[in-house]
C-alpha cells in the first residue's frame, strides 16, 4: 500500500506492505540511526519522536505513523551535539550501539522538562538499555548537561 | 619521569560525536545493494540425525536464491573451529557448516537465501525437515561416561592434546597443584568445603551478530563483520570453506559490543559460504533470540572448592576442582577452565599448597564461549565465596582476613605458572574498597527502621593483561604530509575506547596533539597481524607495541631531519614540531615533504609486541544491599570498586569500564538465568525472560584507582576490561548471606529463593 510519511521534516513516499514496522522502514530509506536491538520492544534502540514523543520504531506500523511528524536522530543533530558533547566528555559512549536510542529520549526528557530531578532522569530512560556502560557514565553527563543549562 | 601530556588524560573517544549523532558506523549500516538476505534454519531437538530434508517449495517461491543443506556440504571433509584463537589452536576442530547431525537445539539445519527478509521467513516455514531424534546429554554433571556419545564422528579431530577423550564426552582435562593438599587441609583448624554452580550467562552485546560479505574487484571474499578477531575470521573461513588464505579479506567497522562473543565466528562462516558459492553479496543479522540461543555465553561450571587457614587465619592451602560445560561444540572450552582456577587461587600468598583440577565436557546445550572474565569470574565466585564463608567460620572480618593473606608485589605465584608479581596495590584497594562503602562505621549487618535490612560484602579479584609468551599485537605509524601520523592496527575497538588510548600512548611518544594521530582498525589487508581483542591483551599487548613502534619512528624523524640539517643524529633532538641540532632546525612539517620528494628512506615503522608474563590487574568490590525480608527483594544501593589497572591509560574510559563490569556483574548476581525446557531449548531466550540490568537496577556505582607501575606495560599500564567483572557476584553473595542468614552456592540469587529460604527456616 502507499504511504506518505513525513520524516525529519521530509515528504517520504512508499509502496509498502501493511505490515511494516517503522523501524524496517526507517532503515531501508537509510535512517541508519534507527537500530534493531531485539524483536520484543525491550531495548529502546530503535526510538524516534512522533509529534516529539519518544517511540519504539519497532512497535509502530510505518502505516500509522502516517500524519505524525517522525524525527530521527539524522534530524536532530545539534541537539545531538549539544547534550552528546556531555556523554563524550564522561568517555560513556562506549560502543555506542545504544547512543541513537538514548539519545532521542534524552532529547525528548529535555524538552518536556529542562531541569529534571535525577530519579526523573532515570526513570525516564529506563528503557534504553546499555550492556557497556553500567549507566552512571551517561547519567553523570545528563547531570552535569542539567546543571549548565541552569547556570547559563 | 617525565610528565604525562596525553596518557592518563580524560579525553574524548576519538569516535564519540559520530556514535552520539547516531553516524552509520555499523556492519549493518555499511552494506551495499543490491544485497542477498540470509537466515538461518534450526533444529528444534538438541540432538537428532537429519533424515530428510525437503527444499523444493521453498525453492520455488519467487525471490529465494538458493537453499543449502547439509547435501551440500561434504560430511566427511576435514571440520573446523569457530573459536578465534592463537596458534597452537586449543580447540577441536568439530563443526561442519551444516552437520547432518545436529546437536543442540539451534544447530543449523539449512541456510537460506533470498532477496528480502520476508520472502525468506516464508520460504524457512515451507521447508520440511524429517528427524530421527537421538537422547541428548542435557545435564553437564552426568555428560561423562554417558551413554549418549555427542560427537561420535570419525572425523572429529584435535589439533593440540587437550586430555580429551571425546568417547567418553570429556573434551578437556587439567590439572596443576604444589605440595600436599590433603595433608595441608586436614592439619587446618579451619576448612570450608562447598561446591558453587554458576550458569552460561550472556554477553548481551546491543549490536546482534552481523556479517556483511561481498566478492572484491580481485575476486575475492570480502567480509565486513562484527567481530574482535579480523585475523582469527580469515583463518576460520578458509578453513570452514576449504580455500586459499589468500583469497580472503576481513574488515572490522564499529563493533557494537563484544564481551568475547565475538571472539568467535557465531555468524561469519555462513555468510561467507553463501557469498563464496553464489559470489553474490549477501548479510546475515541474527535476531536476539538467535543472540539467546545460538551464539557464544559464558561456560557454565560447577566448582567443588576447599579452603583451609590455621588458628591464626592463615590461608593455607586452596583445592578446586572445576567441571565446565562446553555445550555442543568446543570452541573456548579447553582454555576457559584453567583460568578458574589459576586466576583465583593466586590471590592467597601465604598457602603450602594447592591443587586445581578441570573437566571439560561436551552436552547437548547451545557451546559456550569467552564472556569477559573467561573462567576467572566462575572460579573467583567459588573461591571469594567460599573466604567469606571462612571468615565467618572463624569469626572474623572478611577484610581483615584477606588483608593477611593477599599476594604481595615481588612474590612468586605458583598457581600463576610461577610468574612474579611485578606491580600490585591490591591491599590498597581493599582498604580503600572498605572505606568507600563504610564498612567499619556501618557494620555487615543493620536493620533499618522500615524493617529492612541493609548488608555489607566484599570481594577480590584479578585476571590477566594478554596471553602470556602467545598473544601478539601490532602496530604501523607512518608519518604524513602536514606532519601528522597514521596509526594502523589489527587489535579491535569494540566501544572499549581502544584506538583512542592507543591513540594516546602514540601522542605521548611522539610529542603531539591527540588530533595528530589518525586511527584505524582493523583490516586483514590493511592491519599488521593482531591476535584481536580479547584476553585483556589490547592496552597491554597492542599498548607497549604502539609505544614501541612510535619510539622507532622517533628515532627515524630525527635521522631524517639530521639528514636535512647535514647534523650527526645523535647531536639532534626532537620536541614533537621540530628537530633541532644546536643552532639549526626543521620542522615536522617539512621532514614530511622531504620524504616525499627523491627519497629513498620511508618514515613508517611496523612493531610486534607479545609478553613473556601477563601481569595482573586486581580489584576490590565491596557492596550495600537492602532487603526486603518480606518479599525477598534485594537492591544493590551502592557498589563500591577499586582497581589496580597500572597506569590508567585514559582515566575515563576504565572508570566506565569498571562501571560497567560492575553492572554486568550485578546482572549476573541477582536477575541473569538461563534455564531449559525439557527438550534443552533455552528459555530466556529474550530481553523479556533474561533480565540485564536497566538503569533501575544498579543503585551507585563508585569506582577509584590505585595505580601501580608494570615496567613490561605502556607507560605502566596493564588490563582494565575483564577483572572489573569479577568481584560483584561474589560480594553480593556475601551480603545476601548477611542479610537473610543463608548461603546461596548458585547463580543468579532471585528474590523468591530468598524469600523460600526464610519461609523454609521458619517451618
Ligand atoms: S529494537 Fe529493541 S525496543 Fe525496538
Ligand atoms: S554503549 Fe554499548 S550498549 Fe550502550
Amino acid at each position: 500500500m502507499r504511504i506518505e510519511l513525513n520524516i525529519n521534516s521530509r515528504k517520504v513516499c512508499a509502496d509498502i506492505d501493511p505490515d511494516m514496522t517503522l523501524q524496517k522502514f526507517l532503515r531501508e530509506k537509510k535512517y541508519y540511526s534507527v537500530k534493531c536491538g531485539c524483536e520484543t520492544s525491550n531495548c529502546g534502540a530503535c526510538s524516534v519522536l512522533l509529534d516529539g514523543k519518544p517511540v519504539l520504531s519497532c512497535s509502530v506500523l510505518a502505516v500509522r505513523a502516517q500524519g505524525y511528524r517522525i524525527e530521527t536522530l539524522e534530524g536532530l543533530k545539534e541537539e545531538a551535539e549539544e547534550i552528546g558533547a556531555f556523554i563524550a566528555d564522561e568517555g560513556a559512549d562506549q560502543c555506542g550501539f545504544c547512543n541513537p536510542g538514548f539519545m532521542i529520549a534524552a532529547i525528548a526528557l529535555f524538552r518536556e522538562d529542562p531541569e529534571p530531578s535525577d530519579e526523573k532522569i532515570r526513570i525516564y530512560l529506563s528503557g534504553n538499555l546499555c550492556r557497556c556502560s553500567g549507566y552512571e557514565g551517561q547519567m553523570r553527563g545528563l547531570i552535569k548537561y542539567r546543571d549548565q543549562r541552569r547556570t547559563a | 619521569m617525565k610528565e604525562l601530556k596525553t596518557v592518563n588524560k580524560p579525553v574524548r573517544k576519538k569516535d564519540a560525536m559520530q556514535l552520539l549523532t547516531g553516524q552509520p558506523v555499523y556492519t549493518d549500516d555499511l552494506i551495499k545493494e543490491p544485497c542477498l538476505i540470509i537466515k538461518l534454519l534450526r533444529s528444534p531437538h538438541a540432538n537428532a540425525i537429519v533424515k530428510e530434508i525437503h527444499t523444493e517449495k521453498a525453492l520455488a517461491l519467487e525471490g529465494i536464491e538458493a537453499v543449502f543443506t547439509y547435501k551440500d556440504i561434504d560430511q566427511d571433509q576435514e571440520r573446523y573451529t569457530i573459536a578465534g584463537t592463537s596458534f597452537p589452536e586449543f580447540a577441536p576442530y568439530d563443526r561442519l557448516i551444516i552437520d547432518r547431525h545436529v546437536r543442540y537445539v539451534g544447530d543449523v539445519v539449512a541456510i537460506v537465501v533470498g532477496k528480502d527478509e520476508k520472502t525468506v521467513g516464508k520460504a524457512m516455514k515451507l521447508i520440511d525437515v524429517e528427524y530421527e531424534v537421538l537422547d541428548a546429554v542435557l545435564d553437564f554433571r552426568q555428560a561423562l561416561d554417558n551413554k549418549t556419545i555427542v560427537h561420535p564422528e570419525s572425523n572429529w579431530k584435535l589439533p593440540v592434546d587437550t586430555g580429551a577423550d571425546v568417547k567418553r564426552n570429556l573434551l578437556a582435562k587439567e590439572s596443576s597443584s604444589m605440595g600436599d593438599i590433603d595433608e595441608v587441609l586436614k592439619k587446618c583448624r579451619y576448612v570450608v568445603d562447598r561446591t558453587y554452580h554458576t550458569k552460561a550467562t550472556q554477553q548481551c552485546h546491543m549490536e546482534p551478530f552481523t556479517t556483511f560479505c561481498e566478492i572484491d574487484p580481485y575476486g575475492r571474499l570480502h567480509i565486513t563483520s562484527s567481530t574482535q578477531i579480523v585475523f582469527h575470521i580469515r583463518h576460520i573461513v578458509a578453513n570452514a570453506l576449504h580455500i586459499p588464505k589468500s583469497m580472503i579479506r576481513v574488515s572490522k567497522p564499529r563493533v557494537g559490543g563484544g564481551f568475547g562473543a565475538k571472539q568467535t565466528a557465531v555468524s561469519e562462516v555462513y555468510a561467507a559460504f553463501v557469498c563464496y558459492r553464489l559470489k553474490k553479496a549477501c548479510k546475515l543479522v541474527f535476531t536476539r533470540k538467535e543472540c539467546f540461543t545460538a551464539s557464544s555465553p559464558r561456560h557454565e561450571m560447577q566448582m567443588h572448592v576447599r579452603i583451609g587457614a590455621d588458628e591464626n587465619g592463615i590461608i593455607k592451602g586452596i583445592d578446586l576442582h572445576t567441571l565446565s560445560n562446553t555445550g555442543a561444540y568446543g570452541e573456548h572450552g579447553p582454555t576457559t577452565v584453567g583460568l578458574s582456577g589459576h586466576k583465583s587461587i593466586p590471590l592467597y600468598g601465604k598457602q603450602e599448597a594447592y591443587r586445581f583440577t578441570g573437566e571439560v565436557v561436551y552436552t547437548n546445550h547451545m557451546s559456550s564461549g569467552a564472556y569477559r572474565g573467561f573462567g576467572a569470574t566462575q572460579g573467583l565466585f567459588a573461591v571469594e565465596s567460599a573466604v567469606n564463608e571462612l571468615a565467618s567460620l572463624m569469626n572474623t572480618d572478611p577484610i581483615e582476613l584477606r588483608l593477611k593473606n593477599i599476594v604481595k608485589e615481588g612474590e612468586i605465584m605458583p598457581a600463576y605458572f610461577n610468574e612474579p608479581l611485578t606491580s600490585c596495590t591490591l591491599d590498597k584497594c581493599l582498604i580503600r574498597a572498605g572505606e568507600m562503602i563504610g564498612w567499619k562505621e556501618k557494620g555487615q549487618r543493620r536493620i533499618l527502621d522500615n524493617g529492612k535490612i541493609r548488608s555489607l560484602g566484599v570481594a577480590i579479584a584479578m585476571q590477566g593483561s594478554g596471553i602470556s609468551a602467545v598473544d601478539v599485537g601490532s602496530a604501523t605509524l607512518k608519518l604524513n604530509e602536514g606532519g601528522f601520523y597514521s596509526l594502523i592496527v589489527g587489535s579491535a575497538d569494540m566501544g572499549t575506547g581502544s584506538d583512542t588510548t592507543l591513540s594516546q600512548v602514540a601522542a605521548e611518544v611522539l610529542d603531539c596533539d591527540l588530533d595528530h594521530i589518525q586511527v584505524f582498525s582493523a583490516d586483514t589487508d590493511i592491519s599488521p597481524y593482531d591476535s584481536g581483542s580479547y584476553a585483556s591483551s589490547t592496552a597491554y599487548v597492542t599498548g607497549k607495541a604502539v609505544e614501541r613502534c612510535a619510539m622507532k619512528l622517533r628515532e627515524k624523524i630525527i635521522k631524517a631531519g639530521a639528514k636535512t640539517l647535514e647534523c650527526d643524529p645523535e647531536k639532534c633532538e626532537f620536541d614533537g614540531n621540530t628537530v633541532f641540532c644546536e643552532d639549526k632546525a626543521v620542522s615536522l612539517i617539512d621532514i614530511a615533504y622531504t620524504s616525499m620528494v627523491f627519497n629513498n628512506e620511508a618514515l613508517e615503522v611496523s612493531v610486534s609486541n607479545s609478553s613473556p608474563t601477563s601481569p595482573p590487574p586486581f580489584m576490590a568490590g565491596t557492596c550495600e544491599l537492602e532487603t526486603d525480608p518480606e518479599t525477598g527483594e534485594c537492591k544493590v544501593i551502592e557498589y563500591a570498586g577499586v582497581v589496580d589497572c597500572g597506569t590508567p591509560l585514559n582515566p575515563n574510559l576504565t572508570r566506565i569500564q569498571t562501571e560497567g563490569g560492575i553492572m554486568q556483574g550485578i546482572g549476573m548476581a541477582l536477575s541473569e538465568d538461563i534455564s531449559y525446557g525439557v527438550k534443552g531449548n533455552v528459555i530466556e531466550n529474550s530481553f523479556m525472560e533474561y533480565k540485564i540490568p536497566t538503569r533501575m537496577d544498579v543503585g551507585k556505582i563508585s569506582v577509584e584507582f590505585e595505580p601501580s607501575y608494570e615496567d613490561l606495560g605502556p607507560f605502566g599500564a596493564k588490563s582494565i576490561g575483564e577483572v572489573v567483572i569479577n568481584t560483584t557476584a561474589p560480594a553480593i553473595q556475601e551480603a545476601v548471606y548477611q542479610a537473610c542468614g543463608k548461603r546461596f552456592y548458585e547463580l543468579p540469587i532471585k528474590a523468591e529463593d530468598i524469600a523460600l529460604a526464610k519461609d523454609r527456616e521458619e517451618k
